[in-house]
């Protein structure tokens, strides 16, 4: 297996090992980088010098202690502030913003000693489920050059795919970790709400973000979220509690435990081969033990609507600051409210324009009860929905995405249908659960599917110890996308068993 | 129902100036989006509780200690157009 195949867990063995040094490894991904970016397009800036620093000094400190990602290879997604490096959001509006101060899940990152490759594509100001709204490039899914890698993470899902990283963070505000991993055939944690300080993210919908790793595997995954996870003083909404060592719950059993398959998300019009591949994978868990028991989340049909109304109405209060005065891109206006008007009008592109025009909608004079009040009361029923739900299952599984990834253009010009290929993701941030999604098959044409486990409030630990269990019994997270090689004459298409 | 005018002052509070096309391509859109939200509506939600946030924490304080910013020269860096620490805009009176 070559290195850049590898996930934290098996560098981080060669390291351990001192088989590698962490110069080694950074030369093997920028390798893989040069060879396969000029396809997929996953980075908008790569930071190679800083890179080399980062993993020299990871040598020098070495692996002891707190150093359990010494060096080991991230993306990070481009909506997260790095200082000194560009933050673009993705955005005509930040292109050259230069981020002044260090989100805390990237200095915690670092602080394990975690080496940064560059900072990934992603929909303008997270806003999109295809990295199509990027103002800069489409990333492409590694599996299908012709297809989306979802989003809006999927710069960081395409990059991990890829093997042009170990591991990445992303965010996720309706589904915008775990739709692109599923759909690039990778595992992404979305944290329980206040798991993860949000300080130094680029807000979206405050109520709803949250930051959450992009793994080749769900052990990763866990090893991340120990780095990153706990109360911050940065941000009010982290939560006091304490942090367990996520890695412990990978390697339990699940005898007894009781898998939650909610009616409303089988519903007819599914792609069939998604239906099989998710029950299939039930079916695996329930032959390892676990007891699969019908629920019933009755407002699930309301989410979308209540979603796109409170996400945009947060949005459009968030993105307010984009003004052209302290930082980012101005045009210039005959006076300063016109200042405003065209900076604002030059510098967001079609998407970002859309959502601030429905939040101030829904938030203006006259229309604020009928549209955000009565969104957040349907939030309330829908968080209720899962509590019920939760009291006879211990964890609920559901396809992550309806559809496996999609063509490029097939859904830009409707965003109604864009919006509604969120459908399964979207209630769980309304709810503030932690949900991750998994590899759990492929359809004929050899494009990932991905199946999502959603939890209790701050029960990360019961994810990943069903994700783990399902995936140790299991090939789907070996395969990787045969990519074409910029420099090579590897033309193979479809999937390759390692 | 939208209309043009309501498209024009949606834009007008949200500080974009739409060309003739964007107002036409978003009424469009909006009516879609919106007659697809009115299924809100539907649902019996008198007497609900609104959520605004999912946690179970009301006013978090701390400590009122006053603790270093950012460099000034560090944050302006970004700026438009600063002058003697400070951000300059376009006139705004006469």
């Amino acid at each position: 297996m070559e290195l850049f195949e590898l996930g934290i867990e098996g560098i981080k063995a060669l390291l351990d090992k001192k088989e590698v040094t962490p110069h080694e490894v950074l030369d093997a991904f920028f390798a893989r980088i040069n060879a396969v970016e000029g396809k997929v397009s996953a980075y908008v800036t790569q930071t190679r010098e800083k890179a080399y620093e980062m993993a020299a000094s990871a040598e020098k400190a070495g692996n002891s202690g707190i150093k359990t990602l010494s060096g080991i290879p991230f993306a990070i997604k481009d909506n997260l502030c790095t200082k000194g490096i560009k933050t673009t959001c993705s955005s005509k509006m930040l292109e050259n913003f230069i981020a002044p101060y260090e989100s805390t899940v990237t200095e915690r990152l670092s602080g394990a000693g975690g080496v940064f490759l560059g900072k990934t594509n992603l929909d303008e100001f997270a806003m999109g489920s295809s990295t199509e709204n990027s103002a800069f490039f489409t990333t492409k899914n590694p599996w299908d050059l012709q297809r989306i890698p979802g989003g809006s993470s999927g710069g960081s899902a395409a990059a991990v795919a890829a093997g042009e990283c170990a591991a990445a963070l992303g965010s996720d505000t309706g589904g915008s970790i775990r739709q692109p991993a599923a759909l690039c055939g990778v595992v992404g944690l979305k944290p329980t709400y206040g798991r993860v300080s949000r300080y130094g993210l680029v807000a979206f919908a405050s109520s709803l973000d949250q930051i959450g790793p992009i793994t080749k595997t769900v052990r990763d995954a866990a090893m991340v979220l120990n780095a990153i996870a706990g109360r911050d003083p940065m941000d009010s909404t982290s939560a006091p509690l304490p942090v367990p060592d996520f890695t412990k719950a990978a390697g339990m059993d699940v005898k007894g435990l009781r898998v939650g398959i909610p009616r409303e998300y089988f519903i007819e019009g599914m792609d069939p081969e998604v239906e099989k591949a998710v029950k299939g994978a039930v079916a695996q868990l329930e032959a390892m033990g676990a007891i699969p028991v019908e629920v019933s989340l009755p407002h699930t049909g309301y989410a979308v609507a209540a979603y796109y109304i409170l996400a945009t109405s947060e949005a459009s209060s968030n993105l307010a600051r984009y003004d052209g005065v302290k930082y980012g891109f101005r045009a210039a206006g005959k006076d300063l409210l016109d200042t405003y008007m065209q900076t604002r009008a030059q510098g967001f592109g079609p998407e970002v324009k859309r959502r601030i025009m429905l939040g101030t909608y829904a938030l203006s004079a006259g229309y604020y009860e009928a549209y955000y009040g009565r969104a957040q009361q349907v939030r309330t029923l829908i968080k209720r929905d899962f509590e019920e739900a939760f009291r006879v299952a211990d964890i609920i599984a559901t396809p992550t995405s309806p559809t496996a990834a999609f063509k490029i253009g097939e859904k830009s010009a409707d965003p109604l249908q864009m919006y509604l290929s969120d459908i399964f993701t979207i209630s769980i941030n309304l709810a503030g659960l932690p949900g991750i999604s998994i590899p759990c098959g492929f359809t004929g044409t050899g494009l990932p599917i991905g199946l999502q486990l959603i939890g209790r409030h701050f029960d990360e630990e019961m994810l990943i110890r069903a994700a783990y269990a399902y995936e140790q019994s299991t090939e789907w997270h070996k395969r990787r996308p045969a990519l074409p090689s910029d420099n090579g004459a590897d033309k193979g298409e479809g999937p390759k068993a390692l | 129902m939208i209309e043009s005018k309501d498209v024009m002052k949606i834009a007008d509070l949200s500080r974009l100036t739409l060309t003739g096309e964007e107002v036409r391509l978003y009424s469009s859109q909006l009516n879609g989006i919106l007659q697809y939200v009115e299924k809100l509506k539907e649902l019996e939600t008198g007497g609900t509780e609104p959520t605004s946030h999912v946690l179970d924490l009301r006013n978090v304080t701390r400590e009122d200690r006053a603790t270093a910013s950012l460099p000034v020269e560090d944050v302006l860096r970004n700026a438009p157009d600063p002058k003697d620490g400070f951000y300059r805009v376009p006139r705004i009176l006469e």
